[in-house]
């Protein structure tokens, strides 16, 4: 029993420590300055110049037209995020209802061309999708950035399941009491799908925030670079035969993780019930 | 409050199962209706076709006077107890009581009002700010109650509101319902597949079987004049024995015994002859009576069930506590409490000058 124990919990610390290094040493080396990185590389030591680094991430213009700070990068991809997360809920939700309330002819049909969907991410379309964007001149605009991607099979695909689970005399009992379907939606779905709503948010806000392609592509105005688009910008700056602001890119990195697990570690609970149980 | 007919109607679903056949049923006003039946013998589809919730394939549904076959459920003036409950988990019993009136657009005093008195009624005043999942499952099927209530419909809709419930709970309930329905006088429509729930709650019971209706009568009535073995089997516990008998001018013979019929026997030949467990009793030795070979005894308490043969049929007895049993009995019976059915058919045969005198009275529109 002991052994075992002593197994179980050799291995929990392995697996810790090799997810958090590879954080630490980030972290750590984004303290000291820039020269002491280029020459003497990462590093696990504490190196003095947190905050001066961090300030000048979020607060100093950069980038080449010099209008670009880190805290308006951290806006962006806040923008995108919760952008993203909440069109794909309002978006699969309504999917869903459609898809499980209602009689239409090819319902099923619709649904599955909806989840084969899954088989093609965005990098399949991206070409065209860009074109389209192009073409309606939303290059360079939050719309841009958020709308193509909104349209989501997983999201469908969890509400569908979770509506299907919802008992059908719930919908009886609110269709005597006189709710139509806008308000069974709205009174009676929408509330009991809270806590699925919080769990998709949090694995939706995360998969925008870490977005990387998609703007890469649709932003070549500085005023829309997200977090992710910012730190390859640092390290894309080689001005003569200056070091790249190796200490800058690694404060942006982290300051990048912060949010989604900031964000997971504090809904982590409805996270796990809204994937595991429902309150029925 | 309102009468309500249902006329010629049946369900056909996708597939040609018709699941419901041909029912009529007049329910006159503040009558409480139980349609009682095996399971799958389509009560809920027949109470869910008047709900509004299933369409109806053909015939009528008339609530009032109104024909509302088109009409959607909510303006049928009807409200549904369910046997889940289906309460709203995320309203509390207030918000749960409320929301139907809120959506009629129902005064704010007069919510309230209703409210106040229903939970009063119910006695779940004390519940109001919970949750349903705080509540207990009789307390659950209370709140449910309270929202048809509050309704103050033309009609209740039970559909077998106390089969989640534990046996003792069920009883109370049961007369709680009853004790209800009484007060408010709202015409109700009970669906149970409990024949003893039936019996007890029932102004006239409809016996369904496979989408048709078998009787319709005062629980009493089908109890002593089961239309067919089927009413016959179905209501009563223990169920009514039926055996194959023989008739032959006023004798009767079951398997190697006869009886001997006061009057002239209904018919003639091979019957189908039923015969309550509590008609039974032990014969004098001077008595004709079946001869009966017990196989083991069922104590109840009050009574006991003794089962054993006669000839090779099963036969269960009911007997008192200080009757003496032996393995070899003879029982008799008196011979008006024997009931006849038609071998082909399992109709009953009807002594002849006592006409069957529920059948029409019920199937008359009122
Ligand atoms: N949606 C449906 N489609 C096809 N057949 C159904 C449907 N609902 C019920 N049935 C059938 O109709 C018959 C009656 O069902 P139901 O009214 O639920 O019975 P009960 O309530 O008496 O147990 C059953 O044989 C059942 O299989
Ligand atoms: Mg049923």
């Amino acid at each position: 029993m002991q052994k075992n124990k002593l197994s179980d919990h050799l291995v929990l610390i392995l697996g810790s420590l090799f997810l958090m290094v590879p954080v630490v040493v980030a972290f750590m080396t984004s303290t000291h300055a820039a020269a002491d990185i280029h020459s003497n590389g990462l590093s696990l030591t504490w190196g003095g110049n947190f905050a001066e680094t961090y300030e000048k991430v979020l607060t100093r213009e950069g980038g080449f037209t010099g209008q670009v700070t880190g805290s308006r990068m951290v806006m962006n991809s806040f923008i995108l995020g919760i952008g993203f997360a909440l069109g794909k809920i309002v978006l699969s939700m309504l999917a869903a209802y459609a898809i499980v309330y209602f009689r239409m002819r090819f319902a099923t049909l619709a649904f599955w061309v909806i989840f084969t969907t899954l088989l093609l991410p965005l990098e399949v379309r991206i070409m065209p999708s860009y074109q389209v964007m192009s073409d309606l001149s939303l290059l360079n605009t939050y719309t841009g950035l958020i709308v193509p991607l909104l349209a989501s099979a997983t999201g469908t695909f969890y509400f569908r399941q979770f509506f299907k689970s919802v008992p059908d005399e719930l919908l009886e009992a609110a269709r005597i009491d006189g709710a139509g379907p806008i308000k069974f939606f709205i009174d009676v779905l929408v509330p009991l799908s809270r806590t699925m709503i919080a769990a998709i948010f949090i694995i939706m806000f995360v998969y925008g925030w870490n977005q990387y392609l998609w703007p890469m592509l649709m932003t070549t105005d500085e005023r829309f670079f997200t977090l992710m688009r910012g730190i390859k910008q640092i390290l894309q700056v080689w001005i003569g035969s200056q070091i790249p602001d190796y200490n800058e890119a690694f404060a942006l990195a982290v300051l990048a993780m912060l949010p989604p697990v900031v964000i997971v570690v504090i809904f982590q609970s409805w996270f796990i019930k809204g994937l595991t149980e429902s309150d029925k | 409050m309102a009468s309500l007919d249902i006329n010629q109607v049946s369900k056909i679903y996708a597939g040609g199962n018709k699941a419901v056949n041909s029912v009529d049923i007049t329910i006159q006003d503040g009558e409480f209706i139980v349609l009682v039946g095996p399971s799958g013998c389509g009560k809920s589809t027949l109470l869910r076709m008047v709900a509004g919730l299933e369409e109806i394939s053909e015939g009528e549904v008339k609530i009032g006077g109104r024909t509302v076959n088109t009409i959607e459920p909510a303006e049928r003036d009807i409200a549904m107890v369910f046997q889940n409950y289906a309460l709203y988990p995320h309203m509390t019993v207030r918000q749960n009581l409320e929301y139907g009136l809120k959506n009629r657009n129902t005064p704010r005093a007069d919510i309230d009002a209703r409210v106040a008195e229903a939970a009063r009624m119910l006695e779940i005043d004390q519940y109001l700010d919970r949750k349903p999942r705080a509540l207990s499952g009789g307390q659950r099927q209370r709140v449910a109650m309270g929202r048809a209530i509050v309704r103050q419909p033309a009609a209740f809709l039970f559909d077998e509101p106390l089969s989640n419930l534990d046996a003792k709970l069920r009883v109370s309930m049961r007369g709680e319902i009853k004790r209800l329905q009484r007060r408010l006088g709202t015409t109700s429509i009970y669906v149970t597949h409990d024949q003893l729930e039936a019996m007890t709650l029932a102004d006239r019971l409809v016996v369904l079987n496979g989408g048709r209706i078998e009787q319709i009568g005062a629980p009493l009535e089908v109890y002593h004049q089961p239309a067919s073995t089927f009413v016959a089997s179905f209501i009563g516990s223990p169920a009514m024995n039926l055996v194959q008998g023989e008739l032959h001018g006023n004798r009767l013979a079951v398997g190697p015994s006869l009886l001997t019929l006061g009057g002239h026997a209904p018919t003639s030949g091979e019957v189908t002859v039923g015969l309550r467990a509590e008609d039974l009793r032990v014969a004098s030795s001077d008595e004709e009576g079946l001869q009966f070979r017990l196989d083991y005894v069922e104590e109840l308490g009050s009574q006991r069930l003794v089962h054993g043969h006669v000839g090779d049929q099963a036969l269960t007895a009911s007997m008192a506590l200080d009757v003496a049993l032996a393995d070899e009995m003879k029982l008799a019976i008196d011979p008006r409490r024997l009931h006849f059915f038609a071998r082909d058919t399992g109709k009953r045969i009807h002594a002849p000058g006592t006409a069957p005198a529920s059948q029409p009275s019920v199937m008359e529109v009122a």
